[in-house]
């Protein structure tokens, strides 16, 4: 067992398609929105819609989030940022708040599950997350003290970078480690889990271990400073470069976010970039989506819907791109 | 004994061995969790389900406005598209942890399920620590009172932004 396999090659016609679909679905929610602050303007600058509309329609569209991100093997905050960053008239603080807190709140419910089954492993979580959690909080505090229109051309470059990634990342199910790294070795990290389809222990071990702590410094840097969330960077570290088999990757990741998040959650709401308003119908509305998204996860072809969420990400990191450049207010 | 009571017999009899084999296969899949993994699995669970309740208490409570708020809904969006330094000059609110003085209002009852969600896994570490040094596991033990204390710096409000 071992060797990096591809597990998507560049997206044919019918992958295409599915990106036109997402794109197409995201502009109509952006001309929805459109109107409705037409319809606040239309009445003189005071509020034409009733007060919970806005809140009302957060939740419809974080429930969809939810199922969307399930179906499309990605967190709630990639998606929740830019969406609603771009499109609601919440502004940016106070959304890369919020986004924060959704994934938090993700990553805790899935927890302790990952945790009994053996898919998250504390050991290779502890150091991973004192890196991270710590430059997350340099990262909240550059981005709330950044002005937004930059944080929003950086969050639309990396928001185009994540799709980069997504689109022509591999993926390896049990990466090939030689020979444990030193500081590997002195830490113990390595361990051993049950691979239920195949019935199988597999002993896992790592390397690279000072390469990939060097590169949570990037991603805890980044998912403070915008609120995303950070599984789609950490997956491809901890399985790629350090050697982690895919599953523990995936879990070990989904759970670091429980402490990488919190750090950063605190900043902003020590700042007072928190909206319970925004917050709470977020936090019910997204982790309902996923309840309703895990069950019909067996009757979907998950490869369209994650094109469909690679369109959905492309028009949303353009909006962010051009809202920055001030073309597209 | 009857027919039927020996018939029973042998098939509990050769169930036996299928049953003992399954439940050996359960045991197999079950994944040797280290000590303070599992006791991090436990509190985190305990703690996320009662950060989740107090979370939707509070916000019905606020929603429903049975509990005043400071800002009244109905002026809220006024204030949503503001940058957070002019959205808490306009409101007059304190950032940092002044919401614990304004626990009577509908919006800062709220900050009570979030920031109890956002310290659950410092009192996870917290649980785990002793684990560790218990275990002669130094490194860990120290990196967990490291993160601790990280977490507890970001929580404290001393790290305040420059703001924009």
């Amino acid at each position: 067992m071992g060797g990096t396999l591809p597990s998507r090659r560049f997206p044919g016609p019918p992958a295409l398609a599915w990106m036109a679909l997402g794109l197409l679905l995201t502009a109509a929610v952006a001309r929805a929105s459109g109107d409705a602050r037409a319809a606040v303007g239309a009445a003189g600058g005071g509020p034409a819609l009733v007060w919970w509309a806005w809140p009302a329609i957060l939740f419809a569209v974080t429930f969809v989030l939810g199922i969307v991100a399930v179906l499309g093997g990605v967190g709630g905050g990639v998606l929740f940022v830019p969406i609603i960053g771009g499109f609601f008239p919440f502004h940016l603080d106070f959304v890369r708040g919020a986004g924060l807190l959704v994934a938090l709140a993700g990553a805790l419910a899935a927890g302790p599950g990952l945790l009994k089954k053996g898919m998250a492993d504390l050991r290779l979580a502890i150091p991973v997350a004192l890196i991270a959690s710590s430059c997350a909080i340099v990262g909240a505090m550059i981005g709330l003290a950044l002005p937004t229109r930059v944080v929003q051309i950086a969050l639309g470059a990396t928001i185009l970078g994540i799709v980069g990634i997504m689109v022509t990342a591999r993926k390896s199910e049990y990466p090939e480690v030689p020979q444990a790294d030193d500081l590997s070795t002195a830490l113990r990290i390595s361990g051993i889990y049950h691979e239920v389809s195949t019935r199988q222990d597999i002993n896992w071990k790592i390397h690279r271990t000072p390469q990939g702590l060097a590169a949570f410094v990037v991603i805890g840097v980044m998912a403070g400073m915008f609120g995303l969330g950070a599984g789609w960077a950490n997956v491809p570290v901890l399985n790629l470069l350090m050697g982690a088999p895919l599953k523990v990757s995936v879990g070990t990741s989904k759970f670091l976010l429980s402490i990488t998040d919190t750090s950063a959650a605190w900043i902003y709401m020590n700042n007072g970039a928190v909206l319970p308003m925004l917050v709470a119908p977020s936090i019910i509305g997204i982790m309902l989506g996923s309840i309703v998204g895990v069950r019909i996860l067996a009757f979907t072809r998950p490869t369209a819907i994650r094109y469909m969420v690679i369109g959905v990400l492309l028009f949303a990191s353009m909006r962010a791109l051009l809202k920055g450049l001030a073309i597209w207010d | 004994m009857s027919d039927k009571t020996e018939a029973t017999d042998a098939v509990e009899a050769a169930r036996t061995p299928i049953v003992l084999l399954r439940r050996m296969e359960t045991e197999a899949a079950r994944p040797r969790l280290a000590e303070e993994q599992l006791a991090y699995a436990q509190v985190l669970d305990f703690g996320m389900k009662l950060g989740f309740l107090l979370l939707l208490a509070t916000f019905v409570l606020y929603v429903s406005g049975l509990v005043s708020p400071h800002i009244p809904v109905t002026e809220l969006p006024r204030y949503w598209s503001l940058p957070v330094k002019e959205y808490l000059a306009a409101t007059g609110i304190q950032s940092g942890w002044g919401w614990l003085h304004m626990l009577g209002k509908g919006d800062f009852l709220n900050f009570l399920g979030i920031a109890f969600l956002s310290a659950v896994a410092m009192v996870c570490y917290v649980a785990i620590s002793p684990i560790f040094f218990r275990k002669k596991d130094l490194i860990y033990g120290w990196l967990a009172i490291v993160e601790v204390a990280v977490l507890a710096l970001a929580a404290s409000g001393v790290l305040k932004s420059g703001g924009h």
